[in-house]
């Protein structure tokens, strides 16, 4: 454990990454702390440039409410969502990859041609798609980015799966008689976590930014205020207050980047000999 | 060339000190320590050490192919005059090929996969600018024909992947005798191979030496193959040259205790104590015309393929006794230990284990009699899971098999002290052990499950020659104490005559022999035996005369 801080901390844009993630958990943690009003509430005169209220450092939108509340709450949705729909994402694709890989032959055919039925359709069509049926809410939202993002995980898992069963270890575990479901968690699924971890960090990226395109679209959830409605919104008023659509623009942009480095960094601390090949 | 006009008794290359550093934080400071010997035209110089010992590397330092973070302290490398530790890379790339030339270990990876044979070796030739114009496709011919290669007209336009293991190697000698060059250096060159390919190839390697009046440095971890080829030989133990003299003082007179351990670790066959166990002991498994076809299914452009692993095979083991499966790569071995166990399913035949047939039972039904069957694997490195335990590979088996804890960790304790290794084992991780300690850990899992019967695959193969001596003795005595019966499966021969009471000789997936070690080894029936036991390496060589003349 040590030796894999001292890899990942080696790694300079891993640690800014780092950094900016922490920053904006704690945004997400204490934004109703920090914010008492609702971001929803209409607190000052719209349109106030950035910079120029010390009240309202971020400025207001057209209605007049605060755009530093909004980006504030806005973070607790999008990790919110980020995290909770790859969570669900990867246990599901996890359960799927580790069957058809363990189990190979028609169990494998089954449920490899059941995921690229999922594969062939764009994802955010999808999403959209899933969202516009089940009504526009936090949970409907997750849901349709976990269903949309699973696929890569249950192939990834499969393919781990198809190597690692080969190997000796694993045969002497059904040499001593353990039960499949034993071998596949306790023997090879741990094994095959690093992978899995690296791009369950990566995919907490893409499900910002399909809940960014989704509210953007307006199908996000009415009551929760957040980066992609706040782009929405401003996408009118483009011309007269650019501001108003950079400012959450960026804060995606930050967030994304700093999962992504993340993810970089985690991948070359879990696999040093991989590294070492590309330098 | 060359070599006629050096004076008499000039060594041909002489390596004189020679230091390499390792870099800092490894095991020990130097891959190579104050190395000196020499080589003449015409002799085969045997440089041989288990892994480790620096030989591969001393080769390497002579053609220039150190890695970066090696490099040549102190000494020198004289070759015809010159030191070659002091050239310049382009003068190197002249004297590579031309006037040294090397042969590798792996030959399934030495040539280019995607380059015909005859464009290979002509390419070495091009290099070098020798034979120009049609000469050049004369000389591939020439040389192909040379090294016993059939039909090299045909073969010339073969893509590697068609050439059979042995069939590279001759492919790799050609390419280093392509430009006649006055030294040959082969690191391993027959390691990777079956044993009747290793008896040719080492065959022609004398042969070409003879006819050509090389100087040979040959590498090897291989005492068997020492005695077969080497004129002089040099006995390196962790980078320090510790003997060299004539092959024949070297073998039979050893002077170094480290040599001496050596010769004595080389598998060789008990002539009396072979113990012809008690017939009338309980048979334990009985194989009855067990069968077993790898299918590669038909796809569109595929055709269907069969083949035959194991065709109708019929054995049985009995308790206390050892049976040996012997047989070339291929040859099915492997495939009937993973059919015992279950590990893949099989076509016919039965396998009556204590009276019940296994075979048509299903992995549920299957599981609760595994305990009674164990297996040791080849692999020391991939058959402990890295993130796990020693203590928990080991206790894996008997609580799956309903043992509680407690219990099953008492018993684990007492394994690895009964496997000769420390109590404090049982914390550690896979990554802190040696490929023998690993094994024997793999040893202890097995016997965990108190098994009525024990399969060892290859379980030696991958070990150096001291710990395999160490742990073929260990699986012998754990054998007569537990009084358990064994299937061994092994390539080597003079492996399976130290441990088996009884052999089984494969090929092509059917046994050809079946006796007592002494009816195999003395009076072989079947041709293919014949040649197999012809095959072995330092056959004419005993290794306990060589100790009866130390003591």
């Amino acid at each position: 454990m040590k030796k894999f801080i001292r890899r990942f901390s080696a790694n300079k844009g891993a640690l800014v990454g780092l950094m900016i993630f922490l920053l904006v958990i704690l945004t997400a943690v204490f934004c109703s702390i920090w914010f008492e009003e609702s971001p929803w509430s209409m607190v000052a005169e719209p349109l106030l440039k950035p910079l120029t209220n010390s009240d309202y450092p971020f400025g207001t939108d057209m209605l007049g409410r605060d755009l530093g509340a909004g980006l504030a709450y806005g973070a607790r949705v999008s990790l919110l969502v980020g995290v909770v729909s790859t969570l669900a994402a990867v246990i599901f694709g996890v359960l799927i990859g580790s069957l058809a890989g363990f189990y190979g032959g028609r169990t494998d055919d089954l449920l490899m041609r059941f995921t690229e039925f999922f594969q062939t359709i764009p994802q955010l069509a999808m999403a959209v798609v899933l969202v516009a049926i089940f009504t526009p809410t936090i949970y409907s939202i997750v849901g349709a980015i976990a269903i949309v993002s699973w696929p890569p995980v249950a192939r990834l898992v499969r393919s781990e799966f198809l190597s690692l069963k080969q190997r000796e270890f694993v045969q002497a575990a059904v040499v001593i008689g353990q039960k499949p479901a034993r071998i596949i968690f306790t023997q090879i699924l741990p094994n095959a976590m690093s992978p899995i971890i690296v791009t369950a960090s990566l995919m907490i990226a893409t499900a910002i930014l399909t809940e960014s395109s989704l509210s953007f679209l307006g199908l996000g959830d009415r009551n929760l205020m957040s980066w992609g409605f706040m782009i929405g919104a401003a996408r009118t008023m483009l011309r007269e207050a650019p501001l108003m659509s950079v400012l959450p623009g960026i804060a995606i942009l930050l967030t994304v980047l700093a999962i992504n480095l993340i993810g970089e960094g985690l991948n070359d601390a879990m696999n040093p000999q991989l590294r070492k090949r590309g330098e | 060339m060359s070599i006629a006009n050096l004076p008499p008794n000039t060594p041909l290359l002489s390596v004189e000190h020679l230091t390499v550093a390792l870099p800092d934080g490894s095991d020990r400071t130097h891959a190579v320590k104050d190395l000196s010997f020499e080589l003449h035209a015409g002799e085969i110089l045997c440089i041989v050490g288990e892994s480790g010992s620096g030989k591969s590397i001393s080769a390497n330092a002579i053609m220039g192919l150190l890695p970066g973070y090696l490099k040549p302290k102190t000494g020198r490398i004289v070759f015809k005059g010159r030191d070659l530790l002091q050239q310049r890379e382009d003068e190197l790339l002249t004297l590579r090929g031309k006037d040294i030339g090397m042969v590798f270990q792996e030959p399934m990876s030495a040539l280019n996969p995607l380059m015909r044979v005859g464009e290979q070796i002509a390419e070495v030739l091009a290099v070098h600018g020798a034979y120009p114009g049609p000469a050049r496709q004369q000389r591939v011919l020439e040389l192909l024909n040379f090294v016993g290669l059939p039909d090299p007209t045909t073969l010339k336009d073969a893509y590697p992947f068609r050439l059979s293991g042995g069939q590279r190697q001759r492919v790799m000698i050609a390419m280093a005798l392509a430009l006649e060059p006055a030294i040959l250096i082969a690191d391993e060159p027959t390691t990777a191979l079956d044993v009747t390919t290793q008896a040719q190839i080492l065959a022609l390697i004398k042969r070409i030496q003879a006819s050509m009046g090389m100087g040979v440095m040959f590498i090897t971890h291989d005492f068997g193959v020492v005695a077969d080829i080497a004129d002089r030989v040099a006995v390196m133990e962790k980078g320090v040259l510790v003997e060299q003299g004539p092959a024949e003082q070297v073998l039979n007179r050893p002077q170094h205790p480290y040599t001496q351990r050596l010769i004595a670790a080389v598998p060789h066959r008990n002539s009396d104590e072979t113990a012809q166990g008690n017939l009338t002991d309980p048979v334990v498994l009985e194989v009855k015309n067990l069968r077993k076809t790898y299918v590669t299914e038909r796809g569109l452009f595929v055709r269907k393929r069969v083949v035959n692993a194991v065709d109708g095979v019929s054995f049985n083991v009995q308790r206390g006794q050892t049976l040996g499966i012997v047989g070339e790569s291929g040859s099915g071995k492997s495939t009937i230990g993973k059919c015992l166990l279950r590990l893949t399913d099989i076509d016919s035949g039965q396998l009556i284990f204590n009276g019940t047939d296994i075979a048509p039972l299903s992995q549920a039904q299957f599981r609760p009699m595994r305990k009674h069957l164990q297996m040791i694997f080849q692999d020391p490195f991939a058959s402990l899971n890295p993130r796990h335990t020693v203590g928990r590979s080991i206790i894996d088996g008997p609580v799956a098999n309903g043992v509680p804890y407690a219990e099953a960790e008492r018993r684990a304790r007492e394994l690895l002290r009964l496997v000769e290794l420390d109590e404090s084992s049982f914390d550690r991780y896979p990554n802190a052990f040696s490929g023998g300690q690993r094994q024997r850990i793999g040893i202890a899992r097995a016997l965990a499950l108190q098994p009525q019967l024990l399969v060892a695959d290859e379980s030696v193969s991958a070990l150096d020659v001291s710990v395999q001596a160490q742990v073929l003795k260990l699986l012998q005595d754990i054998q007569q104490r537990l009084n358990l019966a064994m299937i061994f499966i092994t390539h080597d021969l003079r492996v399976a005559a130290q441990v088996c009471h009884q052999i089984a000789v494969m090929h092509k997936g059917r046994i050809v022999e079946y006796g007592t070690p002494a009816d195999v080894f003395d009076r072989p029936n079947h041709e293919y035996t014949q040649s197999l036991i012809a095959a072995i390496p330092g056959r004419h060589w005993s290794p306990v005369s060589a100790r009866v003349s130390v003591a």
